[in-house]
């Protein structure tokens, strides 16, 4: 189902957690809200489940006003980052739990519900622990659980905050890909918490960029990697290169030495230029815009990550940079770089 | 050559926090309760029987079980009840009335049963209120009841508080988001995750209530039959130079209590088996 929320405030004391959020998600998306801590997107998800309430807004799904309801009225899924599973009920049970808690009149009988459980522990592929509690599962193991549980009151929504947070690197990369089939499977219009960009961009079909309570960027993974809007969102997302900066008119200039790139249409003033590291072009010295000298080179895989002390800046800027392995640096070696794509952002107060 | 490496445990004073355990747990209790044992063997089979099936002891037996288990049980209801509004809400004075909720701990129990008896005596502030709907309570079974009440509720109190405190409110939001009412919230999720902690208040108020002496013979009347428990009973049979039937009214609470705990115990095995910390 669809979800839209308008002119969303609030505030924690007089700290502003959610400042004015706009947001519409398509029914059947799967979206990432991505950001770090304290950009409210915790506590927006929150909101539209019905576990905070907002001061100023609305929340509509399908349409409908969600304010108007409490959470255990929304019908939505939703999955806590420590699980939050019942203790001294077994798996099965805690699957179990939202249809037992079904008013009497459209509650299924005992026979529905167990085979509805049992469909949702084999889509979660954890049949076989059905009768197992909850602490004698490993953290992948609970999530998934949790994950089920969610699912069987066949939520109009599905939220999951910080899902993958509390487990390990391995299991969090195995249930990312696993998060993704399910969607395609069940196609429920789902919404994720996350800080971990890598997580955001691999799993979701779009990804709305969070900070200080504000929306920075929402768009297709591709277009907030490539395209960032925001020099948050730049510096944010994937590895950035940040230079200070002074635009004049076209002119690029770095510690007032002109880099011999164009403007593309910044304001003039103090500003800072992002570059991926692996943007970055290495070239023999006097046919870059940039120069410096490569102090510590590491290699692995099919890139060497170089660390250049920048000249002109009396070796105090150091920038790490990607380049392919085609030729070898030499630490001590004088290179010359040339920003192969870049943004600049006006510098903020 | 072969260097011997001696076993070492990380926990350094195996040895000595043992011995002291064991050594002070004899003092302290085994050897006592062992010559309490021994005491009642100067009694033949028979006049142990005829002693603890008289209709004395056996109605002061009655009385301080019974009146304890009852006690257990209004304290483990009104103690949770307690717990939650000390737990759950912000009000003005919460802090002084969880350190109300330690006077009975504190208090002496004698001062407690002068206080209680005072009160609820025929013309005390809560006892004329009640003489007049016809409820006597000072010197019959319901002051002994309350006197219990009284000296049990801390028990409940302070043994499930930190559990709920601990108790995680995502717990209670899952429960919501999947359709539960409060009702169901209360009773499906809470609850149940409280149960060890309940069976121990419980335990320990009926336990201690069994045992209280102070407070209860102020209240009590001490009539026999009717409103004598048996720690009285005890202390009259020693006044009287009555020894052996003093142990052996004593060696029976002792063994009642003792499988009453123990009961409890297991009970409260089989529920943490079924919750177990995490």
């Amino acid at each position: 189902m669809a979800i839209e929320v308008k002119n969303i405030v609030k505030r924690f004391g007089s700290f502003a957690a959610l400042d004015n959020v706009d947001l519409k998600v398509a029914d059947g998306e799967l979206l990432a809200l991505l950001g770090p801590s304290g950009s409210g997107k915790t506590t927006l998800l929150r909101i539209i489940a019905g576990l905070d309430w907002p001061d100023a807004g609305e929340v509509a799904i399908d349409g409908e006003n969600a304010l108007s309801r409490g959470a255990s009225e929304r019908q939505v899924g939703f999955v806590f980052q420590h699980y939050a599973l019942f203790r001294h009920m077994t798996v099965f049970e805690n699957v179990a739990f939202g249809l037992r808690v079904q008013p009497r009149a459209i509650r299924k009988d005992e026979a529905t519900i167990r085979a509805r459980v049992k469909n949702l522990l084999d889509l979660v592929q954890l049949d076989w622990l059905a009768n197992r509690y909850p602490s004698q599962l490993s953290g992948g193991q609970r999530q998934r659980i949790a994950l089920a549980r969610a699912l069987a009151i066949e939520p109009r929504i599905l939220l999951l905050d910080e899902p993958f947070g509390a487990l390990d690197a391995k299991v969090r990369k195995e249930l990312r890909q696993w998060l993704r089939s399910l969607h395609n499977e069940i196609h429920v219009t789902s919404i994720f918490v996350t800080h971990d960009q890598e997580e955001a961009l691999e799993v979701a079909n779009r990804v709305v960029v969070m900070d200080k309570g504000k929306i920075e960027q929402i768009g297709s993974p591709g277009e907030v990697y490539d395209n960032p809007a925001t020099a948050f969102v730049h510096g944010f997302i994937g590895e950035s290169i940040v230079l200070p900066v002074d635009v004049a008119g076209d002119a690029v200039r770095l510690d007032g030495r002109p880099l011999n790139i164009p403007a593309l249409g910044a304001a003039s003033g103090a500003a800072k230029l992002f570059v991926r590291r692996h943007d970055m072009a290495v070239g023999p010295a006097g046919t870059g815009a940039l120069e410096g000298a490569i102090r510590h080179v590491r290699s692995f895989g099919p890139i060497q990550r170089a660390e250049v002390a920048l000249a002109g800046s009396e070796g105090k800027t150091v920038i790490e940079i990607d380049a392919p392995r085609d030729r070898e640096l030499q630490a001590g070696e004088i290179v010359s770089l040339q920003p192969r794509r870049y943004r600049i952002f006006a510098a903020q107060g | 050559m072969s260097t011997a490496v001696a076993r070492r445990s990380t926990l350094p004073g195996f040895g000595l926090t043992m011995g002291l355990t064991l050594t002070w747990l004899s003092v302290i209790i085994l050897i006592p309760l062992a010559a309490l044992f021994l005491k009642t063997f100067e009694l033949s089979l028979d006049q142990f029987w005829s002693i603890v099936t008289s209709r004395r002891t056996l109605n002061a037996l009655k009385i301080s079980f019974g009146l304890s288990f009852a006690a257990a049980c209004v304290n483990l209801v009104t103690g949770t009840i307690i717990v939650w509004a000390l737990v759950r809400y912000r009000f003005p004075g919460r802090r002084l009335f969880d350190a109300i909720v330690d006077i009975p701990f504190a208090l002496p129990t004698a001062v407690a049963g002068v206080a209680l008896t005072q009160l609820f005596a025929q013309k005390g502030w809560l006892g004329a209120p009640l003489a007049e709907l016809g409820i006597k309570v000072a010197f019959t079974p319901i002051g002994i009841f309350i006197a219990m009440i009284f000296i049990g509720i801390p028990f409940v109190v302070r043994t499930v508080q930190p559990v709920l405190i601990d108790l995680d409110p995502e717990i209670e939001e899952a429960a919501a988001s999947l359709g539960a009412n409060r009702w169901h919230t209360v009773f499906r999720v809470i609850l149940p995750s409280l149960i060890p902690a309940l069976l121990t208040g419980f335990a320990l108020a009926f336990a201690r209530a069994i045992g209280e002496y102070g407070s209860v013979i102020f209240i009590a009347g001490n009539l026999p039959n009717v409103s004598e428990i048996a720690p009285l009973l005890i202390v009259i049979r020693l006044s009287e130079f009555r020894y052996a039937d003093a142990t052996a009214i004593a060696v029976v609470m002792l063994v009642a209590s003792f499988l009453i705990i123990f009961l409890i115990n297991r009970l409260q095995r089989w529920a943490q088996a079924r919750i177990p910390v995490h």
